[in-house]
C-alpha cells in the first residue's frame, strides 16, 4: 500500500500535491467525510474563539480588538480566577488519577465474570453516567438539616451533635465535590477499558504463566496493561478533559457562585462570564488558558504511560 | 479469504472432538486458562471492595425506579424516603393523558427523536470509523497533524465554541433542520479517537494477507477491520446514543414540528408541583431507553481475539 520513500536517496524530489493525493487516494477518500465536517464544526469554531479571546465582545456590539488585555487581566487582576485555578488543579491532581485507577480496577474485576453478570455489573457502575439526574441522590444525602441522610446517620452514631450545612460550609465543599466527582466519573474511560479487555488475546495469559508470571498483579502489569495500551492512552485523555472541566457538579450541589467561591472551577468561572455576564472575549481567554493547561498535562501523561509494563 | 482471518470462527463453534484436540496441542488456550493466577484471598478482597462501591453506584437507578412508582403524597413526603411503600402506576397514566394534550401529536416528537438519534449515531459510527482506519493503519502526508487536531479539539471548552458554531450553522443554511444537530454529531472527536486506538491493535499481517488476496481498502475496512473491532464500535454506539438522546435541540430547532421528544418531555416536567408524578415517570422513561440500548450493546460485546489465526 504505502511505498517507503527514503529522504536521503539521491535525486529525491518532493512529490507534487497531485501525485501525493493520487498515491494515497483511498486513505484521503476515507478520511474526507469526517475531516470536511470536522473543519466546519470544530476547527473553525475553535479558531474563531481564539481570535475572540483577543477582543472585547458583549455579543450585541461588534467586537473590538484589545490585544493581550483579557489575558493580562485574567492572570494579574482576577483573584477569583486564581481560586478557581487552584480548585481545578486540586480536582485534576486528585480525581484524575484516582478515577483512572478505579475505572481500570473495576473494569478488570468485572471482566472476570461471565457475560450476563458482566453486563449487569457494567450497568451498575455506569449508572451515574447514564441516569440524567444523578445529582438528586446527593442532594438527598447532603441536605443540611437533620433529615439529610448523612446528617441523620452521623447524629445517630453520636459523631456530631447538630446537623452540618454541608454545601454552605467552605471547608466541606471541596472534599464533598471530590467524592461526588469520583462517583460520577466512571464513564467513558470505564466502558472503553471494558471493551479493551475484550480484545486482549487470551493465549497470552497462558504463555505468560509458562514464562513465570505468578499472581494476578504481575499478570495485570506485564500482560494485560501493555496489551491495552491504546485504550489506556484514550482513557487518560478522557480523564484529563473530564477532571479539568469539572463544573456541573459544583453548580448543582454548591451553586454558582458558591460560598466564598470555595467550589469555583475554571469552567464555572468561564460559564459565569460566558453565559451570565456575556463577556465573550474574556470567556474565550479563559477557555484558551484551560486548553493550554490540558494540552500540557496530556503531553506529560502520554510520556508516563509510555512506561507501562517496563 | 479464509474463515479464520475474518475472525468469525469461535472455538466453541467447532465440533467437540476438534476443540479437545486443539486445546491439548495448546493451539488454543485450554478451558482452564481463565482461572490462571487467581488466589481466593485476592478474589475476596476485590469483590468486597467492589460490593461496597456497587451499592453507591446503583443508587440513582434505584431512586428513579422508586420515584416513578410513588404516589403523589409519597413524592412530597418529608423527610424523603428512597423506597416506595405503596407502588402504583398512576404516574404513567397521568403522563399519557398529558402527552395527548400536546400541541403537536406526540408521535411526531417521537419520530424526530428516532431520526436525530438514529442517524446521528449510525452516521457517526460509520464516518468516524472510516476516518480512523487510515489514521491507524495507513501512512500518508498530514496524518500526524490531522490526528493531533482531533485529540486537541476535545480539550477546548464547548461553551465558547458553540457561538461560532451557531454562526457557521446559520451560514450553511441548515439552521432549523435536523442537519443542524446531525452533521456536527458526525464529527465528534471522541469517536474517531476511540476507533483509531482499537484499530491500532490489529496486527498488520491481517490486512496484508487480505491485500495479497486482492481485497481493496474499502473491502478490508468492512470485512476485516470492522468485525474485529466490534467491542469498540458497540461502545461508541452507546456513547453516541446517549449523547443524541439527551439533546433537546433547543438552540437550533425552532419549529415545534421538528423538536425531539426530550424537549416535549421536559415541557411536561416544567409544569410544577401538580405534575410531579408525571415528571417522575418522564425521568424514568428518559433513563430507561438509553439503559435498554446499553444492555443490548454491552451484552453483545464478545471476546474478539479468541481465534489463534489472529496472532501476529
Amino acid at each position: 500500500m504505502s511505498v517507503v520513500t527514503n529522504p536521503a536517496a539521491p535525486k529525491y524530489r518532493r512529490p507534487s500535491l497531485l501525485k501525493t493525493l493520487q498515491k494515497h487516494q483511498a486513505s484521503y477518500l476515507m478520511i474526507a467525510p469526517y475531516f470536511i465536517l470536522f473543519f466546519f464544526f470544530t476547527v473553525l469554531p475553535v479558531l474563531m474563539s481564539i481570535i475572540v479571546s483577543f477582543t472585547d465582545w458583549n455579543m450585541l456590539e461588534m467586537p473590538s480588538f484589545v490585544g493581550w488585555n483579557n489575558y493580562v487581566k485574567l492572570l494579574v487582576e482576577d483573584d477569583i480566577f486564581m481560586t478557581s485555578l487552584k480548585n481545578t488543579l486540586i480536582f485534576a491532581v486528585i480525581t484524575g488519577p484516582v478515577s483512572y485507577m478505579l475505572c481500570l480496577l473495576f473494569a478488570w474485576i468485572i471482566n472476570e465474570f461471565n457475560r450476563g453478570l458482566r453486563t449487569v455489573l457494567t450497568l451498575i457502575f455506569y449508572a451515574p453516567s447514564i441516569c440524567g439526574n444523578a445529582y438528586m441522590v446527593w442532594n438527598l444525602i447532603l441536605t443540611g438539616d437533620r433529615y439529610g441522610y448523612l446528617n441523620g446517620l452521623l447524629l445517630n452514631l453520636g459523631v456530631i451533635n447538630e446537623p452540618i450545612l454541608w454545601m454552605q460550609t467552605e471547608a466541606y465543599i471541596m472534599p464533598v465535590l471530590i467524592v461526588v466527582q469520583l462517583w460520577l466519573s466512571l464513564g467513558t474511560g470505564f466502558l472503553s477499558f471494558i471493551a479493551g479487555l475484550q480484545t486482549v488475546d487470551k493465549s497470552m495469559y497462558e504463555a505468560a504463566a509458562i514464562d513465570g508470571i505468578k499472581n494476578r498483579w504481575q499478570e495485570l502489569w506485564f500482560v494485560t496493561l501493555p496489551a491495552m495500551k491504546p485504550q489506556l492512552m484514550f482513557g487518560a485523555v478522557m480523564q484529563i478533559t473530564q477532571s479539568f472541566a469539572v463544573a456541573d457538579i459544583s453548580i448543582n450541589l454548591a451553586g454558582n457562585p458558591s460560598v466564598n467561591y470555595a467550589g469555583a472551577t475554571i469552567v464555572t468561572h468561564l460559564l459565569d462570564y460566558g453565559s451570565t455576564r456575556m463577556e465573550m472575549g474574556y470567556a474565550s481567554a479563559i477557555a484558551t488558558i484551560l486548553f493550554l493547561l490540558m494540552v500540557g498535562t496530556n503531553k506529560l501523561i502520554q510520556k508516563l504511560l509510555g512506561r507501562v509494563g517496563e | 479469504m479464509s474463515e479464520i482471518v475474518k475472525g468469525q470462527v469461535q472455538i466453541k463453534d467447532l465440533p467437540p472432538h476438534l476443540q479437545k484436540k486443539l486445546r491439548q496441542q495448546k493451539i488454543v488456550p485450554s478451558l482452564k486458562s481463565k482461572k490462571l493466577n487467581r488466589s481466593v484471598a485476592g478474589n475476596a478482597l476485590l469483590f468486597f471492595i467492589m460490593g461496597i462501591c456497587a451499592v453507591f453506584m446503583v443508587l440513582p437507578l434505584v431512586m428513579i425506579v422508586n420515584n416513578a412508582l410513588k404516589p403523589l403524597d409519597e413524592l412530597f413526603q418529608y423527610p424523603p424516603k428512597i423506597f416506595v411503600r405503596n407502588p402504583h402506576l398512576e404516574n404513567f397514566s397521568d403522563l399519557f393523558v398529558l402527552m395527548n394534550t400536546s400541541w403537536v401529536p406526540f408521535s411526531r416528537y417521537l419520530m424526530n427523536t428516532v431520526i436525530i438519534t438514529g442517524l446521528g449515531m449510525v452516521g457517526h459510527v460509520v464516518i468516524a470509523s472510516l476516518a480512523a482506519y487510515p489514521l491507524a493503519k495507513h501512512n500518508f502526508p498530514g496524518k500526524p497533524l490531522l490526528f493531533s487536531m482531533v485529540v486537541l479539539s476535545m480539550m477546548f471548552s464547548w461553551t465558547v465554541t458553540q457561538i461560532p458554531q451557531y454562526a457557521i450553522i446559520s451560514w450553511l443554511g441548515i439552521n432549523n433542520t435536523y442537519w443542524a444537530l446531525i452533521l456536527p454529531a458526525f464529527c465528534f472527536g471522541m469517536g474517531l479517537y476511540l476507533m483509531k486506538q482499537f484499530m491500532e491493535q490489529l496486527p498488520d499481517s491481517l490486512m496484508e494477507s487480505a491485500r495479497i488476496q486482492g481485497a481493496n481498502e474499502w473491502q478490508i475496512f468492512w470485512k476485516i477491520v470492522m468485525p474485529n473491532v466490534k467491542p469498540a464500535w458497540l461502545t461508541l454506539a452507546i456513547f453516541q446514543f446517549q449523547q443524541m438522546w439527551g439533546n433537546t435541540g433547543s438552540l437550533f430547532l425552532h419549529d415545534e414540528q421538528l423538536k425531539p421528544m426530550q424537549y416535549a418531555l421536559q415541557q411536561i416536567t416544567a409544569g410544577g408541583a401538580a405534575r410531579a408524578g408525571a415528571a417522575a415517570a418522564v425521568t424514568f422513561i428518559i433513563a430507561a431507553v438509553p439503559i435498554t440500548f446499553f444492555l443490548i450493546c454491552q451484552s453483545s460485546i464478545l471476546e474478539t481475539m479468541t481465534t489463534s489465526g489472529m496472532k501476529d
